[in-house]
């Protein structure tokens, strides 16, 4: 198969971009769609040219490190799957490819298609924990879970954040992630403890890193390569109410070197 | 906005807000809750709102006794205009809680995203997500119009034409002037794109959504939405074709 690439190029964070057009032979149709940036890296490298810069690791599907828009589409637009695991056959042959990065103030660009999500991480560290005692392993039915809670909090845990949501949001908010990662918690017994403490310091968190606010277009879920409802974000929010009645004012975020809670 | 180039910016546990309320209302989704809440009562208010103007199918006495029953329930015990004012009291201050939060959550978003794409493709949303704040936006100057001109009869009439509590004779007037009328026919076509998402994303957003009911959801949200949009209508059309004069 042959394709014609236009590759969003980007040095750095603060150089400018563009579009630079490649062309690409002897693709199968089996290749994933890495294996084919593969295969065009290595003809620039031959040729002395800085390879793409993509962010890739297992290449099953699992990590959530890779990811990018194709066609204006995150992860390509073929249900529940990454760019990993996007085959080559799903395009035909001869067809143009667009390819650009992930675009918001919270991911900043680090080199051509590779962004920087560590707001991510800093969600998580401000609630994406549980408590745990320390000690011997404890007895596997000392803490009972209904088949409902866990079948509820698998399906949040499948989140890998992989930052699709955020990307194709008109918004540019990251609810879907953080409702995720809330949820799975939220829903567990073992979640309890910190659970008021944890919705409204991942909530906040999640303002200071700059996201913007959803509205309920539900472009989320249409490219969730892990099908995350828009339910939990519903979830999310009645456990904010919960924890406003419950009184919750500490909370986990962000503050500056004295101290006082960022913008 | 911080990114991880941040200096000696770290997560730490304190105390966000002095009361609860306040720790609410400061997260972007304590205000999005606000926005679907007073949504809510603003969408029951349309909705009365509508069936009362119906009534001026049935006649001049129907319609006019209605508008004297607005004032006057509860008296002897209350005095005249006292429920009426404690309704406007309630909708003015859902109004400027609506308005309020969707301004500041309107300015997170606008500057989340400083690079647009080039190439982006949508799946799921449409025209009526699209157009929430304009159309909001549009919204809000109608009422301030609609309050001066139906309500007051400072605007839009021709001197001696308006009667305070002649609500029928007001109405028909109204709408003699074309400009105006096909105006309202506008607004209540930006109000059905308002309601047509704002009726699911307000179930969406209080958590009553789900996999299994989303589609039936939006769906009788549109219809609610369509409802209202062809009873508000129906009196201006009724009146510039006739129906009523
Ligand atoms: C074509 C559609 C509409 C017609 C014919 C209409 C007609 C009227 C009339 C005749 C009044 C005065 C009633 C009285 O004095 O007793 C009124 C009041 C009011 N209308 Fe409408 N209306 C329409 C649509 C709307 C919509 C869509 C909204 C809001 C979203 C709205 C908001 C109000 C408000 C807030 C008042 C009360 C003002 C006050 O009492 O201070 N109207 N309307
Ligand atoms: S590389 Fe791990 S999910 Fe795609």
């Amino acid at each position: 198969m042959k394709f014609a690439l236009k590759v969003w190029r980007q040095h750095d964070a603060n150089a400018a971009g563009s579009f630079v057009d490649y062309e690409i032979d002897g693709i199968t149709a089996d290749m994933s769609f890495l294996e084919m940036i593969d295969a065009l890296n290595e003809k620039l490298l031959l040729k002395g040219e800085d390879p793409i810069t993509f962010e890739h690791d297992c290449r099953e599907g699992i990590c959530g490190s890779c990811g990018f828009l194709i066609n204006g589409l995150a992860h390509g637009g073929q249900k529940a799957t990454t760019v990993c695991q996007l085959a080559m056959r799903f395009f035909k042959d001869g067809d143009t490819i667009v390819l650009e990065p992930w675009r918001a103030a919270a991911f900043p660009i680090v080199r051509d298609l590779m962004v920087d999500r560590s707001a991510f991480d800093r969600i998580i560290q401000s609630g994406g924990y549980i408590s745990v005692p320390t000690g011997g392993a404890p007895e596997a039915s000392a803490i009972l879970v209904g088949k409902d809670k866990a079948d509820v909090a698998f399906d949040a845990a499948a989140c890998i954040g992989c930052g699709a949501c955020v990307a194709a949001c008109p918004n540019t908010s990251a609810m879907l992630f953080t409702a995720a990662k809330m949820t799975h918690l939220n829903s567990l017994p073992q979640g309890q403890p910190q659970r008021d403490a944890r919705t409204l310091g991942m909530i906040t968190t999640m303002e200071q890193e700059g996201f913007g606010n959803c509205t309920n277009h539900g472009e989320c879920e249409m490219v969730c390569p892990k099908e995350i409802p828009l339910e939990f974000i519903g979830k999310m929010n009645r456990d904010l109410i919960r924890a406003a009645m419950n009184g919750q004012t500490e909370a986990n975020v962000r503050v500056d070197a004295n101290g006082k809670m960022v913008d | 906005m911080q990114n991880s180039q941040s200096q000696g910016v770290s997560v730490r546990r304190i105390s966000v807000a002095s009361n609860p309320i306040i720790a609410f209302w400061q997260t972007v989704v304590g205000k999005k809750i606000v926005m679907a809440v007073t949504g809510l009562v603003l969408i029951g208010f349309v909705i009365g709102h509508v069936a009362g103007n119906l009534k001026i199918f049935i006649g001049p006495e129907a319609i006019n006794a209605y508008s004297r029953f607005l004032r006057e329930v509860g008296q002897p015990e209350l005095e005249y205009e006292q429920v009426l004012w404690i309704v406007r009291s309630v909708l003015l201050a859902c109004v400027a809680l609506h308005v309020t939060a969707a301004v500041q959550l309107s300015k997170l978003s606008l500057g989340a995203r400083p690079v647009d794409y080039k190439e982006k493709k949508n799946l799921a949303t449409n025209m009526s997500a699209m157009t929430m704040r304009i159309g909001g936006l549009f919204l809000f100057g109608y009422i301030v119009f609609h309050v001066l001109h139906l309500t007051l009869g400072k605007v839009g009439y021709d001197p001696g034409e308006f009667h305070h509590l002649s609500v029928y004779q007001n109405v028909v007037n109204a709408f003699h002037h074309q400009p105006i009328a096909i105006f309202y026919i506008i607004a209540m076509g930006a109000l059905f794109l308002h309601l047509d998402h704002g009726i699911w994303s307000m179930l969406q957003t209080l958590g009553f959504s789900n996999r299994k009911n989303q589609a039936t959801l939006k769906g009788i949200g549109r219809l609610i939405a369509f409802l209202i949009f062809a009873g508000f209508i129906s009196v201006p059309v009724a009146v510039m074709t006739g129906v009523i004069h």
